[in-house]
């Protein structure tokens, strides 16, 4: 089993692409594994011929244990797997050093992991590990180390620190596609079912414990009228025909990105002994993922036409769902925007994503009876709740941005100002 | 069945026995098989005699200048054939000391020529004895001559560093061709011992894969003490003759003749995989010819393992050792650290030393690394002016955004022992800024490195 990111301590095999006898070469897909964060390839590391397949579907193993045993055609490896000579754990690193191949399935491939936060103390890293993490605003205490002890090195953090701007703009549309996975069986005897939790589980435990508790939050809500952004919507649509569609989604994230660019307090990153303010904004947008959720990020949302914000947002959150997104996908975001509208929720509070100071939790756009000019109206209706770090934002910090975002979102002109 | 060991070790040389004790202290069943003296090419007549005749070169040059430093000590009297025999003792005692260590260990050893056989089996004469878990190929290097131009170790005129530590006495010229460190050392100690020497490199400059600037120091200080240094010169053809050869060297556009009393080859090593049976076992070899590894330091023969030269470079004795260790604790199913083939240092023993770890400035301009470049130079050492050892500087090549430290050389007195200062820091991912941050003694040639650490933050004190 390879460590197919950083922090994968074990694997699930989710199935197999190739079956015993089948003649396989290197590069090619030998079977899908689930790691803490997505589901990734196996890769064949020799041609040859799977002459034995020692982990079925559906079983979870250690990283560095044996999978499967690529044989040359004709050659018989021993016997069984579990009668293997002595065990040679292969160390970190890859591939031959000096030419060629051999038989070999595992072979580690450092991929990356972890996710925003600032530095942690009290945590094994080495002191360059540190100054990496900290501008890459890498969270250590989530980065599994595989220095002497566990100790975080450069390695663990070399993909994962890949720098907002170096990365390609990626994105995300707030997504639908609710977590239903856990069925809920007919009557049966059994009073309860204890379900092994899954990596992705293991991860959002850990890292939400780091956020609601240690993080003071604080909420405000708004009801933002959005009769004009339909208006708008409706005819843009329009003109745009074939080209695309814009979704509420789209605008909200592009109105947020603007109103972040005014609000810079609020587009900012607590660090322990300071606080970084960015002058880019990164939308981080949670998309429900089958048993969990994940935060791919718009890179410089503020700049992108709001196609483009669409098109990224669909394409991450489809990447997203089939779990096959990049580490520099879904790192580095200056700020967060969890929408459940499309679920009926009216109104909710959603956690902070550290080490960002705010999140934006979006409700469902709703008719409601509304006065305006002493008249009751039906208008479409949508409740904004931001999260604030008060760390980082005050009250009346937070007010003035979602002041400035109500502003866009009821006037959508607004954010050409 | 007495034949049978855990691990059999196939060569004796710095990377076998190492990987022989460790095994041993595994509590694995362990053979060496040697065909010569324990200790291998490191000990008999590699690093360490040939350390013990760079001595014997310093005291002579330390005598010749005395003077100055007030201590009269006559005309200087060198023997070659003295030093040479003081080397062999070096050299013995150590090999001596391998097979104390064999026999504490009780590991066993087989004199002979080992041949590889499939089932983990190895061939000595008519004996054959069985590994159950692992046969560790480590079979080492030897020099190679330029058969093609001529030039064919012949032992007499055209020789290597095998029968240079063994001449009785020094040349009266010598042409060295191949600046890299086995040139470089050799150079240094005939030079001393009054031998005109001419070092011939092929590449653009002396110890080619050291940072320019280490090279630029060394060419320097060898031209002023009379060595000639012809770089980025082709030997076109050697005619040896009974008591003399005959160069043909092309340099600068120009081709001259060089007649020397003899030519030392230090240009590369050949790895020793011939006839040791790697085909019948499955075990590949690359097209540069080393046995091909994986990160396991196994064969392409399951079962079959590889460390040292063989395995690939570089050919160095302390790389080797490191090979050593881990491949037994692979075997013997422990995790070791992996082995970071980044952070070897590398070291010419000449004077003044160079050492070096990590990247060269010229790697980082190639790499396009944003890097800035710390010095300070030993002229500017307390400890260095006192001793006299002034020459040469310390170099930090450190990573612009987050200090790492991509790179460190230094030439001087003593570059050997300072290095490893920032193979420490290298290893354990220290920063510039860790480095200086630890106090370094004063007055110490180390110091230098604390101040090019801090060169390299803009912020040097001493200069």
């Amino acid at each position: 089993m390879e460590a197919l990111s950083p922090t994968m301590e074990e694997g699930r095999l989710v199935k197999w692409h190739k079956q015993e006898g089948d003649a396989v070469k290197a590069g090619e897909t030998l079977a899908e594994v689930e790691t803490d964060k997505a589901v990734m390839d196996l890769i064949a590391r020799a041609d040859g011929v799977l002459q034995q397949v020692a982990v079925t579907e559906g079983q979870t193993v250690p990283v560095g244990n044996v999978v499967a045993v690529i044989a040359a055609p004709g050659e018989t490896v021993g016997a069984s797997v579990a009668s293997a000579p002595p065990p040679t754990p292969a160390p970190s690193g890859g591939g031959m050093r000096d030419a060629g191949s051999m038989v070999a399935v595992a072979t580690p491939k450092p991929a990356t992991a972890a996710a925003p936060a600032g530095d942690a103390g009290g945590v094994k890293a080495s002191p360059l590990a540190r100054r990496i993490a900290k501008e890459a605003g890498v969270d250590l205490k989530l980065v599994t180390g595989s220095g002497p002890g566990g100790r975080v090195v450069k390695r663990d953090l070399d993909a994962t620190a890949a720098r907002p701007q170096a990365a390609t703009p990626a994105a995300v549309a707030a997504a639908p596609h609710p977590a239903s996975r856990i069925p809920h069986p007919a009557v049966t005897g059994t009073p309860f079912e204890d379900v092994p939790l899954t990596q992705i589980r293991k991860t959002i435990a850990k890292r939400l414990v780091t956020s609601l508790g240690p993080v003071p939050h604080f909420f405000l809500t708004s009801e933002v009228d959005m009769e004009r952004a339909a208006e708008a919507r409706d005819a843009l649509n329009r003109q745009l025909g074939d080209r695309g569609k814009v979704s509420f989604n789209d605008i909200i994230v592009k109105a947020t990105a603007l109103a972040l660019t005014k609000h810079r307090a609020c587009n900012a990153w607590f660090q322990e002994d300071h606080i970084r303010y960015w002058n880019e904004v990164h939308l981080g947008m949670a998309v429900a993922v089958e048993d969990g959720l994940i935060t791919p990020v718009i890179r410089n949302a503020d700049l992108k036409p709001l196609l483009e914000i669409g098109h990224e947002a669909k394409q991450l959150a489809d990447k997203a769902r089939s779990r096959r997104l990049q580490p520099s996908e879904y790192t580095g975001s200056t700020f967060s925007v969890s929408n459940l509208g499309m679920f009926d929720i009216d109104q909710f509070t959603a956690v902070i994503n550290p080490p960002e100071a705010g999140i934006l939790a979006v409700g469902t756009i709703t008719p409601k009876p509304v006065v305006v000019d002493g008249q009751v109206v039906p208008r479409r209706r949508l409740r904004l709740t931001m999260s604030c770090d008060h760390r980082v934002i005050d009250g009346a910090t937070g007010a003035a941005f979602l002041s400035t975002l109500k502003g866009m979102l009821e006037n959508p002109l607004a954010m050409l100002l | 069945m007495a034949n049978q060991f855990d691990v059999i070790i196939l060569g004796g040389g710095p990377a076998g026995y190492v990987a022989a004790i460790r095994s041993a202290q595994l509590g694995m069943s362990t053979a060496v098989i040697e065909k010569d003296k324990l200790g291998g090419v490191c000990v008999n007549i590699g690093c360490i005699p040939t350390k013990a005749l760079l001595h014997s070169a310093y005291i002579a040059s330390l005598l010749r200048d005395a003077k100055e430093f007030g201590v009269e000590a006559g005309a200087v009297k060198t023997d070659y054939g003295v030093a040479m025999q003081r080397s062999r003792r070096v050299s013995d005692q150590n090999s001596k000391g391998v097979e104390f260590l064999m026999k504490k260990n009780k590991i066993t050893v087989v004199k002979g020529s080992g041949v590889l056989q499939p089932g983990r089996k190895v061939k000595v004469g008519s004996d054959s004895y069985e590994a159950k878990r692992a046969v560790i190929i480590a079979t080492g290097s030897r020099v190679k001559g330029l058969p093609q131009i001529g030039l064919e170790i012949n032992k007499t005129t055209v020789i290597s560093s095998d029968e240079a530590l063994f001449l009785e006495k020094a040349p009266a010229t010598l042409a060295i061709i191949g600046a890299g460190a086995v040139g470089m050392e050799f150079a240094n100690i005939f030079s001393a011992f009054g031998t005109t020497v001419t070092l011939i490199e092929a590449l653009p400059r002396i110890l080619p894969f050291e940072d320019a600037e280490a090279s630029d120091a060394l060419a320097k200080s060898y031209k002023k003490r009379g060595i000639e240094v012809i770089a980025g010169a082709k030997v076109k053809k050697g005619t040896p003759a009974k008591d003399k050869v005959t160069l043909e060297v092309e340099a600068n556009g120009a081709t001259r003749k060089i007649e020397v009393a003899a030519v030392l080859m230090a240009a590369g090593r050949a790895v020793n995989t011939e006839n040791i049976g790697l085909a019948e076992c499955g075990v590949q070899v690359s097209e540069r010819g080393f046995i091909k590894v994986d990160p396991g330091l196994q064969t392409t023969a399951p079962g079959y393992y590889a460390i040292g030269d063989v395995a690939g470079p570089p050919m160095l004795a302390h790389k080797g050792m490191r090979e050593g260790v881990n491949v037994t604790e692979l075997v013997a199913g422990k995790k070791p650290h992996a082995i970071r083939y980044d952070n070897v240092p590398s070291v010419t023993y000449c004077h003044p030393e160079v050492a070096s770890i990590g990247l060269t400035e010229e790697q980082c301009k190639e790499q396009k690394l944003e890097y800035v470049a710390g010095r300070f130079p030993f002229s500017a050492n307390g400890r260095a002016r006192g001793t006299g050892e002034t020459e040469g500087f310390v170099k930090i090549l450190r990573d612009k955004k987050y200090g790492e430290i991509l790179g460190a050389h230094i030439v001087g007195g003593h570059a050997s022992e300072i290095i490893h200062e920032l193979a420490v820091a290298r290893e354990n991912e220290y920063t510039v800024e860790e480095v200086e941050l630890a106090i370094h003694a004063h007055p110490t040639m180390s110091e230098a490195v604390a101040q090019a650490a801090l060169d390299s933050l803009g912020r040097v004190v001493d200069m």
